[in-house]
């Protein structure tokens, strides 16, 4: 995939406006909630420069645009979805410095110099990353919506084992975790998937760490 | 969200200064609190000043030897510190119980003990709520209410304060530093740090407009088994019904016990530590004396009593 897909435009254009017209009347969506109340003016814009999947990337933003609006509205990487935009679903999972976060409850003013890994920085059609072409392999999904986010945080969760992250179900902190389900399924409690592909992604996890037997 | 504009702050004493001198202006550490309420516009800052990257970020022995925590150091390097796991394992395992591991890696040490209150009606801007709009009422009192607190309530509110960490930290004597605009810094013990509601519910932690919270540090470490034992409603990524922090056969002194979900701070009882030998019923009566239940969550007090049963039998096997 290219940083900006051709078909991303179209595609969005289509989504965005049937949000819109739901929500009554042509709302910008990247400023958070709907406003309420007359309109205040704009906030002064704040410059922030930060790579995005290798790339350097330069914007003048409203400080209330979050980095998963940033992401997918400014620099039209639609990849990393938007689903409850509290933190809750783990749709908008990217790395920023090579760990997983909730794009959506993060300023993209608060990362000045980051370096930000999305689904599009992955890999591409033909040249999957491991835990994508998994996915695939393993049907690690059904509507695709939650992908993205379980993917960045599958890759996550086992570097996060590797460098010795405790979880609530590993039996000695002051040990190592063992690849287990359970240590698995508690690892990615933090993404939901509405079509309850779970059984799945945990057998994609497994397959990329290599783990046998892993239910 | 509301307009607001946004500053990096150049020290903690000029984040300070920054915070008390404008108006309406809120420090950002992680923002997995305060940006998810400003959505909902029950925080409504107009101006943000951002504590990332002050070098508050690290984890450092104190000459008593304990630890200093920075105050940005984010919850899953204390959780996963070697020191953390090996010495004070409590906190460890409280933190890993409590949100996602996205979430995790941006909460921090400070914003984690100042996160709000995770009450329905706190949540609800049509409901009335004395936390959140001072005078208008308590919609849980009456209310949906099953999950709120019994101990420290008061007929203004009754929330509890959700934060896991905060109870480790309570039954291991932390100790929170700040620097106050004027540039002064102090400490406050844990046990005094976050406020029951009284007749002011929105005044929750003892901090003064502007005050910052620096590091937390803990004593030397006391040894002994540590658990944390979290019931919820699921058993992954969810609040607290109610959570006990155990420090068993610490090297000197007697069993330590601090519970979650029961209160609008960390609750502990130091004179029901010395009840061990009457097992947990003992200590559960000693600890919850004077508890005040509505009709919906009553069943917290055999809750907690069956959890420190249980959490005894694990330190027995330990
Ligand atoms: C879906 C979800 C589930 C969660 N589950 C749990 C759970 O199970 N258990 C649990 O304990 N927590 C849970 N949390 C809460 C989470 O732990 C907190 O959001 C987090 O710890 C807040 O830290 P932060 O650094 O992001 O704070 P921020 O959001 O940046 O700040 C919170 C508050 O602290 C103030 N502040 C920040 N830093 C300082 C400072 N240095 N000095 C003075 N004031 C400061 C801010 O002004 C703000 O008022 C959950 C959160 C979400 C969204
Ligand atoms: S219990 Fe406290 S937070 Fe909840 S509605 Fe009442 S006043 Fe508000």
């Amino acid at each position: 995939m290219n940083d900006e897909p051709a078909f991303t435009l179209s595609r969005r254009g289509a989504l965005v406006g049937g949000a819109a017209a739901a929500a009554a009347g042509a709302v910008p969506i990247d400023a958070g909630a709907a406003p309420t109340g007359p309109a205040q003016p704009a906030p002064p814009t704040v410059p922030v420069r930060f790579t995005v999947n290798g790339k350097a990337r330069a914007l003048d933003l409203d400080p209330r645009v979050t980095l998963l609006d940033a992401l997918r509205e400014h620099l039209n990487l639609t990849g990393s979805k938007k689903g409850c935009d509290h933190g809750q679903c783990g749709a908008c999972t990217v790395m920023v410095e090579g760990k997983r976060i909730n794009s959506c409850l993060t300023l993209a003013v608060m990362h000045d110099g980051d370096a930000i890994t999305t689904i599009e920085g992955l890999g591409r059609p033909g040249d999957l990353h491991p835990m994508q072409a998994a996915f695939v392999k393993h049907d690690g999904f059904q509507c695709g919506y939650c992908t993205p986010g379980q993917i960045m945080s599958s890759i996550a969760v086992l570097q996060e084992i590797k460098d010795g992250v405790p979880s609530y179900v590993t039996a000695d902190v002051a040990g190592s975790a063992t690849l287990t389900g359970e240590e698995l399924r508690e690892r990615m409690s933090g993404n939901i998937c509405r079509c309850a592909a779970y059984s799945n992604i945990i057998a994609a996890i497994a397959d990329v760490a290599g783990a046998k037997d892993v239910a | 969200m509301k307009p607001f504009t946004y500053e990096r702050a150049a020290s903690p004493a000029a984040a300070a200064a920054a915070v008390a001198r404008t108006p309406g202006a809120k420090f950002v550490a992680g923002g997995t609190n305060l940006l998810d309420l400003m959505k909902l516009q029950i925080e409504t800052p107009r101006h943000l000043v951002d504590v990332n990257r002050l070098g508050l970020d690290t984890i450092e022995p104190t000459a008593e030897g304990g630890i200093r925590i920075g105050a940005l150091v984010r919850n899953t390097a204390l959780a996963a510190d070697a020191r953390v796991r090996r010495d004070y394992g409590v906190l460890s395992r409280a933190l890993v119980s409590g949100a996602s591991g996205q979430l995790r890696n941006k909460a921090t040490t400070a914003g984690n003990l100042l996160q709000r209150t995770r009450c329905p009606y706190f949540y609800d801007t049509n409901q009335p709520c004395n936390k959140r709009q001072p005078g208008s009422g308590c919609a849980a009192i009456g209310g949906f209410n099953r999950n709120l607190a019994i101990l420290g309530t008061s007929k203004d509110c009754i929330a509890t304060h959700p934060s896991d960490m905060a109870v480790a930290m309570r039954a291991l004597d932390a100790t929170v530093e700040t620097v106050m605009p004027n540039g002064q810094t102090r400490r406050i013990a844990i046990a005094d740090f976050h406020r029951l509601p009284g007749s002011t519910p929105w005044v929750e932690t003892a901090l003064v407009a502007g005050e910052m919270i620096t590091a937390v540090t803990l004593p030397a470490p006391v040894g002994g088994t540590h658990i944390y034992r979290k019931v919820r409603d699921r058993s992954s990524y969810a609040f607290a019904t109610i959570s006990v922090a155990a420090v068993l056969r610490p090297t000197n002194g007697t069993a330590r016990f601090a519970f979650g979900g029961l209160a609008h701070k960390p609750w502990r009882v130091e004179a029901a530590e010395t009840r061990v030998d009457g097992g947990a019923k003992a200590i559960a009566a000693a600890a919850l004396a004077g508890a005040q239940t509505t009709d919906q969550n009553g069943f917290k007090i055999p809750l907690v009593e069956r959890t420190l049963a249980s959490v005894l039998a694990e330190g027995a096997a330990a």
